[in-house]
Formats: structure tokens, sequence, C-alpha cells
């Protein structure tokens, strides 16, 4: 009897029940009885064939035997009634093929969990395949080396739970996965990914950290001089009398300016501690290792994602796709089911009326033009900003020179405060002007991504010419200093006596001793004002744009004239993809920053954690399901692409200021030398063997690195052309498909109406 | 095989765990919210066995157009009336889980859209399908010349080789290409 919940697709179940009616008495001498007809009949197919290779095994043997009983006369069956195989006495083919058969049985058992069928049957199956493997395994390892297989095998166990167990505790030791789950349930997957994303940058964010603090920060203070042994590590004699103040220390001046939090504090001596520890070139390589772990990971969770999601075939399968997976099976919320089947309905009649419509474009140049003008006022909102900018900038920097006390609080902090705002107040406008666009809205959707992209880019770059202005200004300034300095010395030592006596050393205490303009210090400490000043606009807009805003409609709309809950202004949806752009840009400043500031990375990881709870919290308190829900899919990889161009767009400025200009003379772990990656070139002469640093010169040799260059470009644009022409042939075969079908259908027409259609043709 | 009374044996954990997608916490976690929905009573058989109304009061199924058929779809029980004991609640998590394959969760999909079960979908089938997407009210519903023309739409683009019905590896094929589908088709307690 067929089971009645096996649909008569499942085409496995089907070629296994009719092996069964066909097998014959396998045993020695069993006859199967009616309880164990049926239990075999649930058997799976494969364990049928582990069975019969067994048996034809044991035949075959059998008949040797028999051969060979004329010529040794031996008498004993090797095979006894239980059909158990005595592994010593087979020859090496038939070792071979059962050690085959254990090892299908095992690729069976972890394919089981992928099979489509109810429980009982795969627990039948798992557990006779177990049994199987357990019987022969252990006999196969009673011939030579027995000892090392069943170590092997008992190895291999021990490895499997490992893994099982490492994986369980791997999934227990994911942070908020239950507050994840409820916003899921709630708004969907689209809102809820922009919390995974959040997740995995945290990840991220966690290594970067790790790295920084325990090979760079806690080094240096554990081993280093301490704080106020030399002039770099201590806050000079003017600073001292406001050093602790709050809103010094708020500014990252005063104490926390001279600590580990900073470039400038590290000393550049080459080995610190007992153990040798070499500080600058720890710097160095954290410095680049942060880099490169980001790209790592970033282009590996791009690869992935574009493994899943296939050849990006948009349009062939629209309505198929919308029937079959547009309902989001994680929602478990009435209210937004309500949502989405309202969100489902209006996707399918626009669809059908998309694809029934001819395409009538009446006014197509009015709509031309708007769309120009729109793009023209949009280009003139970004040219206005990036100016207003460079001025804000420029009269910080006037500011600067009149001495900061001068001024108010805004003047101190014109820029942040004028990047912040204007990253608020724009994407805003472009939403208005894209108004006047009339694209659909998920293509409304990407232009504004890309407009609100292009307006942090403009900003950020604007921020760092600004900041290389500054930079130039305080190498002046260094050159200054440097000669005020050798006079400084020079009226020290006049007390003491003429001038090659060598009188006693004259003890100078470290706040006193001038100190040069700390470029790179400077450059840490903009960028973590901006990181700092940015949080907290976004938090402000946070509780100010949902929270109040959700308040006010709630309890004023007893007293209002219009219901303030259907109309304007009503409850806000979250922005997912605003979020996302925030997010990204944050981690960019965090890499561009990371160099010279090695706290950022542990600042970073406290705002997203602060972030998570935060944002958490906002959006089950204070927003509501979105009305039209786009899909976060192939947004998926858009996000992941933009994050890499961040990546490589952030870390271009770190990468030109280490190549290109000097040091500090006095400040940080490279203090002193010519250029800052030259700490590579010193511990390859001193730390390494002379060969290495002979192999090392050669592999920089030009002469080698261009041909090697000229090769990876040739092995790129291979692989470009097979793709393209694996994509072409798919696109061939398809059509092929599609004529064979037809042709056949053709046939079939002909051969039925054959005579009827040839006689009235 | 069975739960014992509100406890589940180890070896059951561990053959679990090596046939379904699950760890080891969720299929705790399943077996306790399966345990809540049996009456007192039950709870010391053998192998209870939950009636679909019981099952459809889960959260996180109450709100599906499709809790129905996904009951019965996974239903081993003789009358075909959509109860579930553990193993097939197991059966149910694993194939919604996250890191089930797109060959399990495709396979299912087509059966729990599948709903006279005759092993294609059909126009009745897709017609089902569409009224339950669109939910209950009238106004949300489509008319029937809007839904002859999404459904010949729907055929256009799936019915490979033209017979006017959906089989199961023509849905395959349209779902392996679709980037949704794997991360829609999920269900975590």
């Amino acid at each position: 009897p067929h089971p009645s919940h096996f649909s008569p697709g499942d085409e496995d179940f089907q070629e296994n029940h009719e092996r069964q009616k066909h097998k014959g008495k396998r045993r020695n001498g069993e006859r199967p009885k009616n309880k164990r007809e049926n239990q075999r009949r649930q058997r799976s197919s494969k364990s049928v064939q582990g069975i019969r290779e067994e048996s034809q095994s044991t035949t075959e043997r059998r008949e040797r035997r028999r051969r060979r009983r004329g010529k040794e006369g031996e008498d004993e069956e090797e095979v006894n009634n239980d059909g158990e195989v005595r592994p010593e006495l087979l020859s090496p083919e038939e070792l071979e093929k059962l050690k085959e058969a254990v090892d299908e049985k095992k690729k069976l058992i972890q394919s089981l969990r992928g099979k489509p069928w109810p429980m009982k049957q795969k627990l039948v199956s798992l557990r006779e395949s177990q049994l199987f493997v357990e019987k022969y395994e252990g006999a196969l390892g009673k011939g030579k080396g027995r000892k090392l297989y069943a170590y092997k095998v008992m190895m291999t166990k021990k490895w499997k739970k490992f893994q099982r167990d490492f994986e369980n505790f791997k999934t227990a030791c994911i942070p908020w996965e239950m507050k994840i789950k409820e916003i899921e349930s709630h708004f969907g997957s689209s809102v809820a990914s922009y919390f995974i994303f959040l997740r995995w940058m945290y990840g991220i964010n966690m290594i970067l950290f790790g790295l920084t603090f325990g090979l760079v920060m806690v080094p240096e203070a554990l081993m280093g001089r301490p704080y106020g042994s030399i002039p770099r590590k201590t806050v000079p004699r003017a600073e001292e009398a406001g050093a602790m103040d709050f809103a010094v220390l708020w500014d990252f001046g005063g104490y926390a300016q001279y600590s580990v939090l900073f470039y400038g504090y590290y000393n550049n001596q080459r080995a610190i501690g007992w153990f040798k520890f070499r500080m600058p070139l720890s710097y160095f390589l954290v410095g680049v290792g942060t880099v490169a772990y980001s790209y790592m990971v970033v282009i590996r969770t791009m690869a992935r994602n574009a493994n899943e999601s296939g050849v990006g075939d948009d349009n062939s399968f629209n309505f198929s796709w919308k029937m079959f997976t547009s309902w989001d099976y994680l929602i478990g919320n009435p209210e937004t089911a309500d949502n989405k089947f309202a969100s489902i309905t209006t996707s399918f009649k626009e669809a059908i009326l998309e694809e029934q419509e001819s395409r009538k474009d009446d006014n197509i140049h009015l709509t031309r033009f708007l769309r120009v003008l729109a793009n023209f006022l949009v280009l003139c909102c970004l040219a206005g900003s990036g100016y207003l900018i460079y001025f804000v900038v420029r009269r910080s920097q006037k500011f600067a020179l009149d001495g900061l006390e001068n001024h108010t609080w805004w003047e101190r902090n014109e820029v942040n405060m004028v990047m912040s705002l204007l990253g608020m107040f724009c994407p805003m406008l472009f939403d208005v002007i894209s108004a006047l666009e009339n694209y659909h809205p998920r293509v409304a959707l990407q232009w504004q991504l890309g407009r609100i992209f292009a307006l942090f880019l403009g900003n950020l770059y604007t921020f760092i010419i600004a900041l290389m202005d500054a930079i130039n200004l305080k190498r002046k300034e260094e050159k200054v200093v440097k000669y005020n300095i050798t006079m400084w010395e020079a009226s020290l030592y006049n007390g003491t006596g003429p001038e090659n006596s060598t009188g006693p050393p004259v003890t100078i205490h470290p706040a006193d001793v001038p100190r040069g303009p700390c470029w790179e210090t400077m450059v840490g400490q903009e960028f973590v004002r901006l990181i700092i000043s940015d949080t907290m606009t976004t938090y402000i807009t946070l509780l100010i744009g949902d929270f109040l805003r959700a308040v006010l409609v709630r309890f004023l709309n007893h007293c209002w004239c219009w219901d303030l809950e259907a109309g304007f202004p009503s409850y806000s949806e979250f922005d997912v993809s605003g979020n996302v752009l925030g997010l990204i840009f944050n981690q960019g400043m965090i890499w561009m920053g990371a160099f010279y500031a090695p706290c950022l990375p542990a600042l970073n990881l406290l705002r997203l954690h602060v972030s998570m709870y935060l944002q958490c919290w906002a959006v089950m308190c204070c927003n509501v399901p979105q009305e039209r829900v786009f899909k976060a899919s192939g947004s998926n990889n858009f996000y992941m692409a933009m994050l890499l161009v961040i990546l490589f767009l952030s870390t271009l400025p770190a990468i030109y200021t280490i190549v290109t200009i000097p040091p500090s003379f006095d400040c940080g772990p490279f203090s002193g030398k010519n250029r800052m990656f030259d700490v590579i070139q010193e511990t390859l002469e001193s730390d390494f063997p002379a060969w290495f640093s002979k192999v090392f010169s050669y592999a920089s040799n030009p002469g080698l690195v261009l041909p090697f260059i000229l090769l990876m470009v040739l092995a790129i644009y291979y692989l470009q052309s097979t793709s393209k022409s694996y994509r072409e042939a798919n696109v061939e075969l398809k059509n092929k498909l599609q004529m064979v079908t037809q042709r056949l259908d053709n046939f079939v027409l002909l051969t039925s109406y054959g005579s009827d259609f040839i006689l009235n043709a | 095989m069975g739960t014992t009374a509100s406890q589940l044996p180890k070896e059951s954990l561990s053959e679990y765990q090596e046939l379904t997608f699950l760890t080891k916490q969720e299929i705790l976690l399943a077996h306790r919210r399966f345990t809540e929905l049996l009456e007192g009573d039950e709870r010391n058989h053998p192998n209870p066995r939950v009636p679909m109304d019981a099952i459809l009061t889960l959260t996180e199924l109450k709100s599906n157009p499709f809790k129905k058929r996904i009951c019965q779809v996974f239903s081993t029980s003789e009358n075909r009336d959509g109860s579930l004991t553990f193993e097939d609640f197991l059966d149910l998590l694993s194939a919604f889980s996250d890191s089930a394959t797109l060959e399990i969760k495709s396979h299912y999909a087509f059966r729990i859209f599948d709903f006279d079960d005759d092993g294609t979908l059909d126009y009745g089938d897709l017609e089902k399908l569409v009224n339950c997407l669109t939910g209950e009210t009238a106004d949300t519903r489509l008319s029937s010349e809007e839904m002859r023309q999404l459904i010949s739409n729907i055929l256009d683009e799936s019915d490979i080789d033209k017979d006017g019905t959906v089989n199961l590896s023509e849905f395959q094929h349209v779902i392996s290409r679709s980037p949704d589908f794997v991360s829609s088709f999920k269900i975590v307690l």
C-alpha cells in the first residue's frame, strides 16, 4: 500500500517501491515474515543497493570459494548464517567495495536532512544506515593497520560531534537574535535587514577593535614609558590648568589628547618591554591589517551574496515571482499581514496594468524636461553644500588662528554642525525635487540613494581637502618650532658654561619643553569630533523626528481639528535606505581616521551597541509598518557595493598622507623617520636574516612587479570573457528549449489533426 | 521516536539534529512550544498529536495565509486532518529554517501551493493561490478578468512545456532564479 501522503511526483520513493517488489530472498535462508516485509518497504533504495552489493560480493566470494575448494580442500563457509563477513579472508577488491559501500552509507546519512521525506522514514533510514556503518566499519578495521583505522574512525566521529557542538554554540552566541526576530515579525524582512546589517557591522568593528586595542593601545599603555616621562606624553605647561575640564575633555583635548587614544602619545622606541615588542612596526601593521581585513570581509560577503542570488534575470519571471515569493513568512503580526496583503494586491494590479497598456507616453517631452530640470536642481544643491562646507572650514581655520577662546560654542563646532545638518536636510530636499521626475517608485528610490551617496561623498571629500590645508599649515608651524627649539636649547646650555664643556645635564620637566604641532593628532581629533557630532545628530533626530512626533500625534489627536494619525503627520515609517547609508558613511569615517586615532574602533563599537538598542526601541515604539514594501533583496549587493566603494575611497586619503607627508618630529611612533613606511625597511634590515631582505629587494624590483600586474590584468580579462560566453550560452540554451517545445507542440498538433489539416490547407 | 512526558531523550535529540537543519537549542525550543499546545492529559501520551486548530494558534502561523495548507502538507495523519506530531512539527521547522537548502524549500513550497494535491499547479490551484495572497476582504480581491490575465501571464513565464500546468521541475527552475525566495520562505520560533 502506497502511503497516501506521498505525492505521485515523489520519484525517489516510487523507484524504491518498485525495487522492493522485485526483491528476492537475499539473505541466507531467511524467509521474510509479514512484519519485516512492511518494514523493508520503507527502506531507502540506497540501503537496498548497499545490501545488494554486500550480498553480491558474498555470492561472488562463495563462487570463488567453491572453485578453490577443490584445490585447497577448505570446508568452512566464510559467510555464516547472519551474513556477517570476515574481512581478513577478503581479497583487496572486495575490501574496497565494502569500503565504498560504507562510504556511500555515510554520504546518505549526511544527505538525509535535505530529503523531503517525513521524519519517520528518515529515522528508519538513518538507523539502518548507522547500523550498517557500525557493523562494517568495525569489521573493516580488523585487517592490517587496524589500530590506525579504528583511531581514524574515532577521531572523525569526535570531530563531527565537536563541529556540531561548535555550530550550536556559535548560533547561541549571536547577539540580539530575539530582538531582530520580533522586529521581523512586526515589520517584515526589509526593516529587519537593516538591523542584520547593523549587527554584521558590529562584528567587523569588534575585530577592528580587538586589533587596535590588543596590539596597539594595550602594549603602549602597559609596557611603554608612563605618562609624564617624556615631553610627548605630558600635557604642556600652558594647557595644564584646563586639562581636566569637562569641556576640554569633550573636545578631546587636555588629558584625553595626551593618552593612548591618539597618535601623538606613542613613543618611537623600536622595542619596548621585556619581550621586545616592536611598537612602531605593530602600529603600522595594525593600520594596514585593519584595511586588509575589511576588504577581505566585504568582498567575501559580496561573493556569497552574488552566488545566492544567481544570475540577475530581473524581468523574465516578474509575475511568477510576485506570485510565489512575495509573501513574507516571518510576519507574525495581523496588522503587518494586512499591510502586506494590500501591498501585494496593489503590486499585482499595477503589474497587470503595465503589461496590458501599450506605453502611451503622452507628453514625453514634458517628462524629459522635468527630469533634466530636477537633475540640474540637484547638482546645484550638491555644489552649494560643497561650497558651504569649504567656506565654513576656512572660517574655522581663521578662528583657530585667533585663538579658540574668543568664540562661541557654535563658532567652534561650526564645521561638524554644518556637515551634520546638511546630511539631515538635503535628502529631504532631494525627495521633494524627485516629485518632479515621475519615476516608478523603485527607480525613484535608486535615484534618491545615488544622490544621497553623492552628497555624503562630496561633503566628506571637501572636509578632507580642508583638513589637508590644515595639515600644511601645521607643517609650516613645525619648521618654525624646530628652529625655536634649537634656540631654546642653546640658551639652556649658555647658563652652565662655554660651548664644549660637558656640564651637568640640565633637567627640564617634560611639561616645559616646547612642543611641535602634532598634525597627526589633530587629524585624529577632527575625525573623532566629527563622528561624535554625527552620532549626536542622529540620536537627536531620532528622538525628535520619531519619538516626539509619535507622542504628539498620539496625545494631541483628541483635541485637533483633523485626524493626526491618518493624515499629516501621522506616525513615521522606518527609513531603511537612509539609515543604511548613514551606517555605511560612518564606517567610512572610521576607516579614514583609525590610523591616526586608535580609539576610533572602540568608539564606534560603543556607538553601534547603543544604536542597536535605541533604534530597536524606537522602531517598535514609534514606527508603523511600511505601506509600500520594497524588497531589500537585490539591494543587498547594492549596499555591499557601496560599502566597498566607501572603503576604497576612505583608505585613499590615509594612504596618501602616509606615503607623501613626513611624520612629525616629536610625536608618534614614527617620529624621526623620513616617511612612515620606513619602519618596514628598518625591520627588514635589522630583524630578519640577510637573505630575506635580498629576496624582498628582488621582489620589489619594478622589472618583476610590472609583468606581475600585467599577468593579473590578463587573467581578469580572460575570466570576464569566459563569464560573458557562459551567459550567452545560457540564453541560447533557453531559446533552444523554447524552440524544441514549440516544435513538439506543432508536431503533436500535426499528427493528431493530420489528414484534416492537409485536406483543408 | 515519541516524546516522553515533557523531556526529550538524548539520543532522539542527536538523531533529530542529524536529520534536520535545526540546532539543539531550536529543537528544544520547538519541543517546549509543542508541549505547550497539548492538553494536560495528552502530555503523557508517547506520541502526541496536536490538532490543526491548536497549531494555528501559534503566533508564527496565525497571520499566514497558507497556514492550513502548511499543516496539511506536513501532517502524517491517516485521515488528512492536518494534525501534527512532534516529528511533523520538526519537519516543518526544518524546511522553513534559515539553513535549509533551496531544493527542500522549493519542494515544500510546491506542495503547499498545490491545493488539490495532484502534483501540478493548474489553473484552479493558481487561482486559489492568488485569492489567498490578496486577502479575505472583498475589496482587495482581483476581478475575474484581472485574475485570468494574471494567471495567463504566469503560465507564459513558468510553463516551459506549455501543458497548461506548472510541474515541480518548472517551479523549481523559476524559484531558483528568485533572489527573495530563500529569505522570505522562513519561519523561526
